[in-house]
């Protein structure tokens, strides 16, 4: 089955083109790189599919549902979860209090205004897991002011996965993160089980292409090369495009 | 612990204030300032909790006024009168919250301002309905199960009993999953859009609340004057509500009412002794802003810290010398 399908998607700010005619299409499970230098319009492509920009033209399929006029706020709860490439956490907010909006987001509770949320123990509970999956079980406690920056690189994983996503949008999760932090959060992805299906913006070819089942190039808002990893490497417009050779 | 010993204490403090305070005059005093901390809590909800500075508050607080005033004025029982301010000024709340809520920052601030600035212009033009410049007169305080409120230590106690209801709906609110979610939407809007909540409806609600309690400041205002001009809904007044809630601590809930205590006070003991006290309430607010930007609630819970702290290290110092 196709988790994410994108047909002929358009997009422009003012007169720049920053998504040109894509289409694009992720197979369950399936673990897709998007690659491109600045500006080819990757981080558009997930505005797009998480809904927080309307395309021009285009369609995006959601597990077979049209999700093209579906706002954004009911796309996390169709199963689409996100991180951000800047880091968007709750800076006066501890790791867990962090966690716990991205459970209560999905859950109907949110709008209750009577109940005290640090009683909901399974919420608090569910949010400790999600950090500890992320290895920062032992600092849930902490305030994310106190917190390193490649721990709020996984504190953004840890709220994504929390939400038991379908369909996972990792926007560079490596940018500017040690080698050695890039390789922990590479086996933290690799451990995502395949009921996920993620597909993930990264410049990083090196630590990325052991992610990759399939890889699509993006220039200029468009698809250059999508195919399997072997396949997009081989390509010469890759080379060209990407490696500036 | 030591939080609820030191609410049950405050508690006590203030509903004894009657019987150790025996001057009636600092009695009104009292129970003005709780009828502008009710307005300052009011406002905090969306100054505080949810990041929008709104400038026109004073026009829900003054619509909950004229409201009650109007309908005991054309034959109404106080009771079916408060009722019917509450529901028009949460009716009024809607319509500021629809038409500002399309934006955020000073946009939002100017539209309320402007929104706030129209109610105030109706309670002053037209004077068919508001009696213009001179304003509606109340003839009497309300008697909740026959008692009277004319005397001020009754008027006080009953100002106390809305106040307290109101301090622990807010602490009720801010600590509720709600609360949570509408903070989420001062903070990160985007995150919390991509996340699965609906912000602006978050933000909808929380005005509603927020237009409701200034309501109920309102109406206390009302009782307490027994009369309500177009003055209660001008800017000054929204600009004092404010002034209360970033002096004392925006985003908190004992901040709004420590600055709403600051300015009362202010106002009317201070006067009695300096002819110029909006000078010395501008020095105040500035020394304020200089030296405390977060508030003089936060700012002196930090100064305390930094104070233990230094006595600790200075303590520890003297063990090992």
């Amino acid at each position: 089955m196709t988790a994410l399908e994108v047909r002929e998607l358009q997009k422009s700010f003012g007169g720049l083109t920053v998504t040109a005619n894509v289409s694009l299409a992720v197979k369950e499970g399936e673990r897709r790189l998007i690659i491109g230098p600045n500006g080819a319009g990757k981080t558009t492509l997930f505005n797009l599919i998480t809904g927080e920009l309307k395309p021009a033209s285009g369609r995006i399929m959601l597990f077979g549902r049209d999700i093209t006029r579906i706002p954004s706020r009911l796309r996390a709860h169709l199963g689409v979860a996100r991180t951000y490439q800047i880091i968007t956490l709750f800076p006066g907010e501890t790791l867990l209090r962090n966690a716990v909006l991205s459970l209560l987001g999905l859950s109907p509770l949110r709008w209750n205004p009577v109940v005290r949320l640090d009683r909901l123990a399974s919420l608090a509970e569910d949010a400790r897991a999600a950090l500890a999956r992320v290895g920062l079980g032992a600092i849930a406690g902490r305030p994310l002011g106190e917190t390193s920056y490649g721990e709020r690189r996984r504190v953004e994983i840890a709220m994504a996965l929390a939400q038991r996503p379908r369909l996972l949008l990792l926007d560079e999760p490596f940018a500017g993160l040690s080698v050695e932090e890039r390789r922990d959060i590479l086996r933290l992805i690799l451990g995502i089980p395949r009921e996920v299906t993620i597909v993930m913006i990264e410049h990083d070819m090196d630590t990325a292409l052991e992610f990759a089942d399939r890889i699509t190039l993006l220039h200029f808002g468009k698809v250059i090369a999508d195919g399997t990893r072997a396949e997009v490497v081989a390509d010469p417009r890759t080379r060209e495009v990407y490696l500036g050779e | 612990m030591t939080r609820r010993l030191a609410f049950a204490l405050a508690v006590l403090v203030l509903a004894t204030l009657p019987f150790w305070l025996t001057n009636s005059y600092y009695v009104n005093i009292a129970s003005q300032i709780l009828i502008w901390a009710m307005l300052a809590l009011a406002l905090n909800v969306l100054a505080g909790y949810a990041g929008l500075v709104s400038l026109g508050h004073a026009g829900l607080f003054g619509m909950a006024s004229y409201a009650a005033a109007l309908s005991v004025a054309g034959g109404a029982a106080h009771l079916t009168a408060a009722v019917l301010a509450l529901a028009a000024t949460l009716v009024a709340s809607a319509v500021f919250a629809l038409l500002s809520l399309r934006s955020t920052g000073i946009s939002f601030l100017m539209i309320t301002l402007a929104l706030g600035q129209i109610l105030w212009g109706i309670a002053y033009r037209w004077i068919s309905l508001t009696n213009g410049d001179n304003g509606i007169n109340l003839v009497s305080r309300p008697a909740p199960f026959g008692i009277s409120l004319e005397s001020p230590q009754a008027f006080y106690l009953a100002t106390l009993a809305a106040f307290l209801l109101v301090v622990t709906a807010m602490e009720i609110f801010v600590a509720s999953p709600f609360g949570a979610s509408l903070c989420g939407t001062r903070d990160q809007p985007r995150r919390m859009t991509a996340l699965g909540y609906n912000v602006w409806l978050i933000r909808f609600l929380a005005f509603l609340f927020s237009g409701l309690v200034a309501g109920i400041a309102g109406l206390f205002f009302l009782y307490y004057d027994k009369f309500v001009s177009p003055h209660a809904l001008s800017l000054a007044t929204s600009a004092e509500a404010l002034l209360m809630v970033i002096s004392g601590g925006t985003g908190t809930l004992i901040g709004p009412i420590a600055g709403a205590a600051l300015v009362v006070v202010m106002k009317y003991v201070a006067s009695a002794y300096i002819e110029r006290w909006n000078l010395v309430l501008g020095a105040i607010f500035v020394a304020i802003v200089l030296f405390m930007p977060e508030g003089l609630v936060p700012g002196m819970l930090r100064l305390w810290r930094a104070m233990r702290r230094a006595r600790r290290a200075r303590a520890a110092a003297a063990h090992l010398g």
